[in-house]
């Protein structure tokens, strides 16, 4: 299929003909017998692999195959924020690439994913908040990473709904502030990589559940099984976030993942009110205004293990009331919506990149409960390891390797991180 | 929202509970035979299934009494509560309509 460029010329076009020349985004072709690599997952970061193996490194024989639709897992349950302001070197060169990415994402794919970087503050709370913030900033600084601490002033200035008064239940001693941070459409993430993919000649493969795992007579992974039958691949891939230990049982390993709901909430539209992200230090809850006008809220994890991809009522309670208790406003706005996307949380909160124990199988799990700001990069990284048999420079420190070798990469005690 | 039935105190709120995560991990050991690879599976490697979770809750709030909970992780039923040093009851299939 040939790719259709969108443009304001085509917009006005289509608009004298009744929107009837669009036609399809991407194919729905049936699955091959065989492929130099296919990609379990169609979320994100299973999208933006396929379109990097066939951008970057010109394989064309690839297939993505997801079990459901198109971003109809975390890649659409998500917050959408975007933002790199981690602490160790590590993290820090894996999201500033990532949301470099962002920032030339809508011309490269030829589709809007409305990235606004609207910036994103953290509040401390007390003298500690405080010490912790001027910590992690001179650590992102260092690592190249633009970030500033905000006085109080200025928070007032930048988010006039926040409760700053002494009394507050929260009170607000000053913060940080990374300007280049913001959201994007998520949806529109997961469906430009898909059309630019599909336009390279890769097959996305809709409702094609992965139910094995083939090997070679060596040990090497040779294609898989599923739903729509067996089909022989060099080179797998895994990007499955909530269900990866599902599918690394299937093929005999374990990871050191544990599944969670993480719950978020959308509010109904209001007039614009809040044109930053704002994250609280103190009770995790993190909110933003979507281009329609609702708020974003999201907060901490549930507290136990779990696939239901609803979220329970007490965690509910805590990230609302918090909600209401920083921004006494918004205390009689009502909710729209709630749901849960299940996150892949590992002990060192940092991702899972690279090998597995069975050859050319790779992985990508891990991101906990901030996938989506790595897309882009979580795409890049995996491409350069399937098309070139070794890990990108970027990527070899998150290997699973890591949990053997004790070089974890610890950003829940670094940067103070949820996941 | 979970009444959890603690063996001492009796049906109780969520709220007044912690997870401990897995339970039945045991120790690999003696020391100095254990490899690299075995140390970080019993430091890291979790069993997470999508089905009936054994896994270790503290009464935080309460008793502080550790215990042993058979929960599944969809539905988030409890199956079975018995004590710390219990061997788990034996396996659910979870087929409750899922």
């Amino acid at each position: 299929m040939a790719k259709l460029d969108y443009s304001g010329w085509r917009v006005v076009r289509e608009g004298l003909r009744s929107q009837s020349g669009w036609g399809e985004a991407w194919r729905n072709p049936e699955p091959r017998a065989a492929y130099d690599a296919i990609i379990v997952g169609g979320g994100g970061h299973g999208l933006a692999t396929a379109y990097y193996l066939a951008k970057t490194h010109g394989m064309r024989n690839v297939a993505v195959l997801e079990k459901g639709w198109l971003g109809g897992g975390n890649t659409g349950r998500n917050t959408t924020v975007i933002r790199s302001n981690y602490y160790y070197r590590e993290s820090a060169a894996l999201y500033d690439m990532s949301l470099k990415l962002y920032e030339g994402l809508a011309r490269e794919l030829n589709y809007n994913v409305m990235f606004s970087q609207r910036g994103m503050i953290t509040l401390a709370h007390s003298r500690h908040d405080l010490e912790a913030a001027a910590r992690w900033v001179k650590a992102m600084r260092i690592n190249g990473v633009d970030t500033v601490m905000v006085d109080t002033k200025e928070i007032a200035r930048r988010v006039p709904i926040l409760d700053m008064s002494p009394e507050a239940r929260f009170p607000v001693m000053g913060g940080f502030l990374q300007k280049r941070a913001g959201t994007a459409r998520h949806d529109a993430v997961a469906w430009g990589y898909a059309r630019a993919a599909d336009a390279l000649g890769v097959d996305i493969i809709q409702q094609c559940e992965v139910t094995g795992f083939r090997r070679a007579t060596d040990g090497t992974i040779a294609g898989v099984d599923t739903s729509r039958g067996p089909i022989a691949a060099r080179s797998v891939a895994l990007a499955v976030a909530g269900h990866s230990t599902t599918l690394a049982e299937m093929a005999g390993f374990r990871l050191p993942v544990t599944s969670y709901a993480l719950q978020a909430f959308v509010t109904e539209p209001l007039k614009p009110v809040l044109d930053t992200v704002v994250l609280s230090l103190a009770t995790g809850v993190y909110l933003s205004q979507s281009d329609k006008g609702g708020l974003v809220i999201g907060g901490a994890l549930d507290l136990y293990p779990s696939y239901a991809q609803r979220g329970n009522m007490p965690m509910a309670r805590n990230v609302l009331g918090a909600v209401a208790q920083q921004f006494p406003r918004l205390g009689r706005v009502r909710l729209l919506r709630q749901w849960a996307g299940i996150v892949d949380v590992v002990q060192d909160s940092s991702p899972i990149l690279g090998a597995t124990p069975i050859p050319n199988l790779l992985i990508n799990c891990g991101w906990g409960t901030g996938g989506f700001k790595a897309i882009p990069a979580g795409g890049t990284l995996l491409a350069h390891h399937m098309a070139t048999g070794a890990p990108h420079p970027l990527a070899a420190p998150f290997s699973l390797a890591r949990f053997s070798t004790g070089a974890l990469i610890d950003e829940a005690a670094a940067s103070g991180i949820a996941h | 929202m979970l009444l959890i039935n603690c063996p001492l105190c009796g049906p109780r709120d969520e709220l007044e509970f912690r997870c401990g995560g897995e339970s039945h991990v045991s120790r690999p050991g003696p020391a100095e035979t254990v490899s690299d690879t075995d140390w970080s599976a019993y430091l890291f490697a979790r069993s997470n299934p999508k089905g009936v979770h054994y896994e270790r809750w503290v009464h935080a709030f309460g008793c502080r009494r550790w215990f042993n909970v058979a929960r599944h992780t969809v539905t988030h039923r409890i199956e079975a509560i018995y004590a710390m040093h219990e061997r788990p009851p034996v396996a659910f299939d979870g087929s409750d309509g899922l």
